[in-house]
């Protein structure tokens, strides 16, 4: 089953290679990480997408938690969470095209970034279902390049994942 | 310190003024250096005066000469000259193991680390406090593929409890107590703290802190009430219950907690190969080591019991064997670990309690001696009985009239000689079992031999460090010719500070295990098992100026081990010529049940 896993951990360097090493070592999934520092500095939050049964993701968390950097893990799949992903994808725009092509941003709620006389960098963000949804709808041909993020999450409601 | 008369001279001495002037007043004088600057390589040694450490093991190189320079300097921390990196990590672990401190190596960068790496994979395993101290290229060369530079924090990241590479002088006095406050709280493990070259050289005050916070490491200690209560409950309901004791219970120092708790049940107790010796060896409560090379008893109890208490123990595939197979038994378990993420890994467990094995054990005690009446005697003495049955197969049994000297003889009769009370290292193999099934440990701590990772090589240098940790004390190191030839060159090192320890090896011209396991699963097909052009090892151990004793037949086995052990000031190498066909009976073979054993009786 798919699981999303928060985890704050000190600002160190090295931290997430600990956390990716945990991972290959011991044979788990990663499908995405995400990791930036809060708004405190000394503190990162990482995201990572994983799947496994029960008894891994236990495991994962445990492991996780062992970890000496890791100050806190949650997984957000227990309870009602927000996930979002960003996507950046530059496809051709060129002659009809171009307008199907501004339509096609506007019905997924994407933005125009960049413009040249032959292509549109648009933004995204959503689920990673709402952008694997905008990639399917697009001409394969016409998509010249894309990069996300990987998906962020937040617990929905009072709860926060703070020291 | 701070006593009274020392307070009144605070007070009346106006010269001090500032808190700076007041701390070195009063600290500790090993713990302060402040309104003074002092190098990186001189806070080394500080710290580790103030870690209160008798020996580092260690060897020198170009990114510690400044280190080597200050330990020359001074003569409270004694250094230990390995012949090579690996067995100073071993040596430290050894010391370690052995004792309730916490070992500390030294080693250069680069080949240094990676020699060092599998004795800090082998203690990791093991979960073996110890602290490694590393050498690195200066920080402006990290990165440049300069000479002698590896990765140390890097490599050795999947096999320490954690690691740190120190960047700034300031940090590395904080860095070095958080090392020590790592290695021995928790799960213990070892601890890697890597020092660039121009960090030793730096200057800054010293200040060793008695406590560092660390917000994302809060060891837990006492178990959960609520949940020894019920363990306690599950235990008076069993009717075939067993204690299951590993390694943990070792580490903890809680082996009278556990002898206390199973005299108040009176339920059969067994120990892992990490455990032997937390349960006394010769009780009657003891069936032995469980296991791969388990007896027949204690591997029939395990898998047959109704309640299982499990302290400090794992459930590892060398102790269960298929979990499937062990979990095809209906058993309630209770598992108590200090580590969370050890409980339910291979076993799912009924009653987890995670906390410190001996802060567990005693509250379980507390809670059960008012209930020890509601034992079921009947069915505790009947599953005594059943016990008994499986006794009577003696499955360590062995051919006492053989002509060659069997190996198990040999651990008998140096069980007897040293009357129970040695220190035993090992290394990896036949030899290795052997000794864990014949010597009777008594005591914790007595029993040093790698369980986890299973390093050929760990016993000689392992046994260097037991006999530094215990001096005077009877320190033997049982070993095969193949595994003693990984690590022959601490021989010198056991000269130099003149070790007296007893080396029993098992010479059977084969890597003992690799050839068991082609005998039984490879169709005898022994692939480069057989040790062709071995070394004379008397004239080996006198070569590095010790005694060698060659021993041939059964009859001379005791008189040459007692001749030994009566040279208390000398290193003595036995080379005994064993049987080369003997086995290690009982065997559960790779990927069977536990109760699947192959027994001698059946070959």
């Amino acid at each position: 089953m798919r699981h999303i896993v928060s985890i704050l951990l000190e600002n160190e360097s090295g931290a997430l290679s600990r956390v990716s090493g945990l991972f290959s070592a011991r044979g788990y999934n990663i499908e995405s990480l995400t990791v930036a520092p809060t708004e405190d500095a000394s503190l990162s939050r990482m995201t990572i997408v994983t799947t496994g049964s029960d008894d891994v993701i236990e495991q994962i968390t445990k492991q996780l938690n062992k970890l000496v950097d890791v100050v806190k893990v949650v997984d957000l799949s227990e309870a009602p969470h927000i996930e979002r992903e960003l996507m950046l994808i530059k496809v051709r725009a060129t002659g009809k095209d171009r307008e199907e092509m501004k339509r096609m941003a506007d019905i997924f709620r994407g933005r125009i970034i960049d413009v040249t006389e032959s292509t549109y960098t648009i933004e995204l963000t959503g689920s990673g279902d709402k952008l694997d949804a905008f990639i399917e709808a697009l001409d394969r041909a016409a998509i010249l390049e894309t990069v996300r993020t990987g998906a962020s999450g937040i617990a929905r409601g009072e709860r926060v994942l703070k020291v | 310190m701070p006593s009274a008369a020392r307070l009144t001279k605070v007070g009346a001495d106006r010269n001090l003024h500032s808190f700076r002037q007041i701390f070195n007043h009063f600290a500790k004088p090993e713990q302060r250096e402040l309104g003074m600057e002092i190098t990186g390589a001189e806070i080394v040694v500080k710290c580790l005066q103030a870690e209160g450490v008798e020996y580092v093991f260690g060897y020198p190189g170009g990114a510690v000469l400044f280190i080597y320079d200050e330990l020359f300097k001074q003569d409270k921390i004694k250094h230990v000259l390995v012949r090579h990196e690996q067995g100073a990590a071993h040596a430290a672990d050894g010391y370690s193991r052995s004792s309730q401190k916490t070992g500390v190596c030294l080693v250069t960068s680069g080949p240094g680390v990676t020699n060092a790496v599998t004795g800090i994979a082998t203690a990791y395993m093991d979960s073996i406090p110890m602290v490694v101290l590393t050498g690195q290229v200066p920080t402006p060369a990290i990165g440049q593929d300069a000479f002698q530079e590896v990765d140390a924090v890097g490599i050795t990241r999947p096999c320490v409890k954690h690691n740190f590479l120190v960047k700034d002088v300031k940090d590395l006095a904080p860095t070095i107590k958080k090392a020590f406050f790592l290695a021995r709280s928790g799960r213990p493990g070892p601890v890697l703290v890597d020092i660039p070259k121009d960090v030793t050289t730096a200057k800054c005050e010293f200040l060793y802190p008695d406590v560092v916070p660390m917000r994302s490491y809060n060891p837990v200690t006492k178990g959960h009430p609520g949940q020894v209560k019920k363990a306690a409950q599950l235990l008076m309901e069993a009717q075939r219950p067993m204690i299951y004791a590993g390694g943990g219970v070792v580490l903890a120092d809680a082996a009278a907690g556990l002898v206390r708790l199973a005299k108040l049940v009176g339920f059969p107790v067994t120990n892992t190969l990490m455990g032997l010796g937390a349960y006394p060896g010769t009780d009657a409560q003891f069936l032995g080591m469980l296991g791969m090379h388990g007896t027949y008893e204690a591997n029939m109890a395990m898998q047959h019991c109704d309640v299982l208490l499990a302290v400090g123990a794992r459930f590892d595939d060398r102790v269960i064997g298929n979990p499937a197979h062990f979990g095809s038994v209906p058993r309630k378990i209770i598992h108590v670990d200090i580590d969370p993420s050890s409980i339910s890994k291979r076993v799912k467990v009924d009653v987890p309690i995670v906390g410190n094995v001996a802060d567990v054990l005693d509250e379980l005690i507390r809670q059960l001696e008012p209930l020890v009446s509601r034992i079921d005697q009947k069915a505790l003495k009947s599953w005594w009985a059943q016990i008994e049955l499986w006794k009577a197969r003696d499955c360590l049994r062995y051919d006492r009239a053989s002509p060659i000297i069997k190996p198990q003889f040999v651990i008998e009769k140096l069980y007897e000689v040293t009357k129970g009370d040695a220190f035993v290292t090992s290394d990896v193999g036949q030899h290795q079992m052997w000794a864990a099934q014949f010597y009777k440990f008594a005591k914790p701590r007595r029993w040093i031999n790698s369980g986890g990772l299973g390093t050929m090589g760990f016993g000689l240098p392992a046994a260097m460090g037991v006999q530094l940790a215990n001096p005077g004390a009877t320190v033997v190191c049982v070993t095969g010719e193949a595994s003693f030839m990984m690590c022959t060159q601490e021989l010198s090192t056991c000269r130099q500070y003149r070790l007296p320890i007893k080396i029993v090896n098992l010479n059977n011209r084969y890597m003992g295990m690799v050839r068991q396991w082609q005998q039984f699963f490879h169709g005898n097909r022994y692939s480069e098992s057989y040790m062709d052009a071995l070394p004379d090892f008397v004239k080996l151990a006198e070569a590095y100026g010790h005694i060698g004793m060659r021993i041939e037949k059964p009859a001379e086995v005791e008189p040459a081990l007692r001749e030994a052990f009566k040279r208390t000031d000398d290193l003595v190498l036995l080379d005994f010529l064993t049987d080369q066909t003997e086995n290690v009976y009982p065997m559960v073979p790779g990927g069977k049940g536990m109760s699947e054993m192959i027994l001698a009786e059946e070959l």
